[in-house]
């Protein structure tokens, strides 16, 4: 029985794995001339990954360097966004007047790409590390916001039933019940926060020419050091997934009913 | 003077959008409910499902308000929810973030807030013991299960020290089995407390087993009170004794025969019927 789920948890993905490794052979070998193959890509790309924190130059460094300078990058944009997002959600879900107010602009501002964030932080700060923060908070707020505005809209009327039973007063009832009962929607909000920003670095990287995964990728591109564009692509998708995978802990963790 | 009373209230909703369509206006639940209850009474109201119990325990809860009447407690008109009117809501509604003791403490907290923590705190730990759950005074409500979320959502109750303790169907989503140990548990605490109850309830056994008076609600829509029945066997009742008592068995028989004259009068559809008290 155990064997049969191990079999099913271990082998199966990496049967995924080999078949994506089977078609991107295919295509470097037929139609695409100029994508490195796998086995080149890893060729050209051991130094970075078996040494991922030698530093020589800014633009060139480990894979794990470049990594943690993305991650740091990151957290400061994603904790900027839900400073700012999650107040802005429990004021849009407790107040009808807020929610009329504001909503339309959040719903207008929402669809912005990154692309069109970047130059106006640039414009903003007249730096390129501020606006880079500025253009993932802006970007990954929203996720957080609607999360939490929903959250406190669904919270059940009962819970909010015992809280006028016992006449708590509002900041009793939001510390007691509102804040409580809408956490796992917030959680939820900052899981999907979270993957945006780090879906947002790589462009506010590429345009600002700043070191990271990002920074590297696009230096790479214009180097025609392409395995190195793989290198950069694989290393996002790892740290995304595990990132989602993180916070995917947190957020049962304050799953209550 | 009665202790609490319910003058001529009626409530209404609002008709769901399409229904509004067809035929205008509101949809009577309650009318005319005159209801005069004396301090220390266990009144229990008997009613089929949607004839507007929940609606009634809600307008005395002050979680709704009357379209017309009104409602004393102490003489003094009732505006919106408060501390002096506990409520043991159906569903528990137990805060599923705080464990037993947490949710009983925020109770006592809320409705005492000057006494000294470890005041506050002996008694929240006094009504969970009331209710046999010292054991469990950590658990979160998640880890309990239905028979033990009641107990502390009667807890939370008691623990208020409210005026009036009312009850909405309390023991409805029970096992038999269970409901019948917390139906004689409720008794003793009863007597102990003798605290005023309004308690809501689909059972004629369960209302006999723990009230002084009976009212019947009649079907919806437009429900109004029958009479009063009384229940003059002494506390505390067992159900094996009120078997044997012929007072039983004639008490039994007023409430059902209110209950069933209550039911011709409306056109209930027989599903509602098959599935009402009668059949209990």
């Amino acid at each position: 029985m155990t064997k049969r789920i191990d079999f099913a948890a271990m082998v199966l993905p990496m049967m995924g794995i080999g078949v994506m490794l089977l078609i991107w052979t295919m295509i470097s070998t037929t139609i695409a001339k100029d994508l490195p193959s796998p086995l080149k890509t890893w060729e050209e790309s051991k130094l970075y990954i078996l040494n991922p924190f030698f530093k020589d130059g800014e633009m060139n460094q480990g894979i794990g360097r470049f990594a943690f300078l993305s991650l740091i990058r990151v957290a400061k944009g994603f904790l900027l966004a839900i400073i700012i997002g999650t107040p802005v959600g429990f004021l849009l879900g407790l107040s009808g007047v807020f929610h009329r107010t504001f909503d339309p602009v959040i719903q207008i501002l929402r669809p912005i790409s990154p692309l069109a964030w970047l130059p106006l932080g640039l414009v903003i700060f007249r730096q390129s590390e501020p606006a880079a923060i500025f253009t993932i908070a802006t970007c990954a707020m929203w996720p957080t916001v609607i999360n939490t505005a929903v959250g406190v809209r669904s919270i059940s009327p009962e819970y909010l039933n015992v809280g006028k039973v016992l006449k708590l007063s509002r900041l009793k009832t939001l510390r007691r019940i509102i804040i409580p009962g809408s956490l796992p929607y917030v959680f939820t909000g900052y899981r999907l926060s979270l993957g945006l920003a780090w879906l947002v670095i790589v462009a506010s990287e590429m345009l600002t020419g700043a070191p990271g995964v990002g920074g590297f990728l696009w230096q790479e591109y214009n180097s025609l050091v392409y395995s190195h564009i793989l290198l950069s692509i694989i290393t996002i998708g790892l740290i995304g997934f595990g990132l989602d995978r993180l916070m995917g802990v947190v957020e049962r963790r304050f799953k209550t009913a | 003077m009665a202790y609490l009373e319910i003058r001529g209230v009626d409530k209404s909703f609002e008709r769901a959008q399409r229904a509004a369509a067809r035929s205008s206006g509101r949809l009577p639940v309650l009318r005319d409910i005159n209801l005069a209850i004396d301090e220390n009474e266990f009144v229990c109201i008997v009613g089929r499902s949607g004839s507007g119990k929940t609606t009634l325990i809600s307008l005395i809860a002050g979680l709704l308000k009357p379209d017309r009447g009104e409602i004393l407690l102490e003489d003094k008109a009732i505006d919106g929810p408060g501390p002096d009117r506990g409520v043991v809501f159906q569903n528990y509604s137990l805060l599923p973030w705080m464990n037993v003791f947490e949710n009983v403490y925020l109770a006592v907290d809320a409705v005492a807030p000057d006494l000294a923590v470890s005041e506050k705190r002996e008694r929240a730990e006094h009504y969970i013991r009331l209710v046999n759950l010292g054991a469990a005074m950590k658990k979160v409500p998640r880890e309990l299960s239905g028979g033990m979320r009641q107990r502390v959502a009667v807890a939370r109750g008691l623990a208020m020290d409210p005026k009036v303790l009312l009850m909405d169907e309390p023991f409805s989503a029970l096992d038999a089995l269970t409901r019948g140990t917390l139906q004689e548990e409720l008794g003793r605490i009863w007597m102990e407390t003798r605290k005023t109850v309004v308690m809501i309830t689909n059972d004629i056994d369960e209302a006999i087993l723990l009230a002084d008076s009976i009212y019947t609600l009649t079907s919806g829509p437009g429900a109004t009170l029958g009479p009063a029945v009384r229940v003059e066997t002494a506390h505390p009742r067992s159900r094996a004794e009120l078997n044997r008592e012929a007072s039983y068995q004639r008490v039994r028989r007023e409430t059902v025969s209110i209950l069933s004259r209550a039911g011709k009068i409306t056109t209930a559809d027989s599903t509602a019927q098959r599935q009402g008290i009668l059949v209990n």
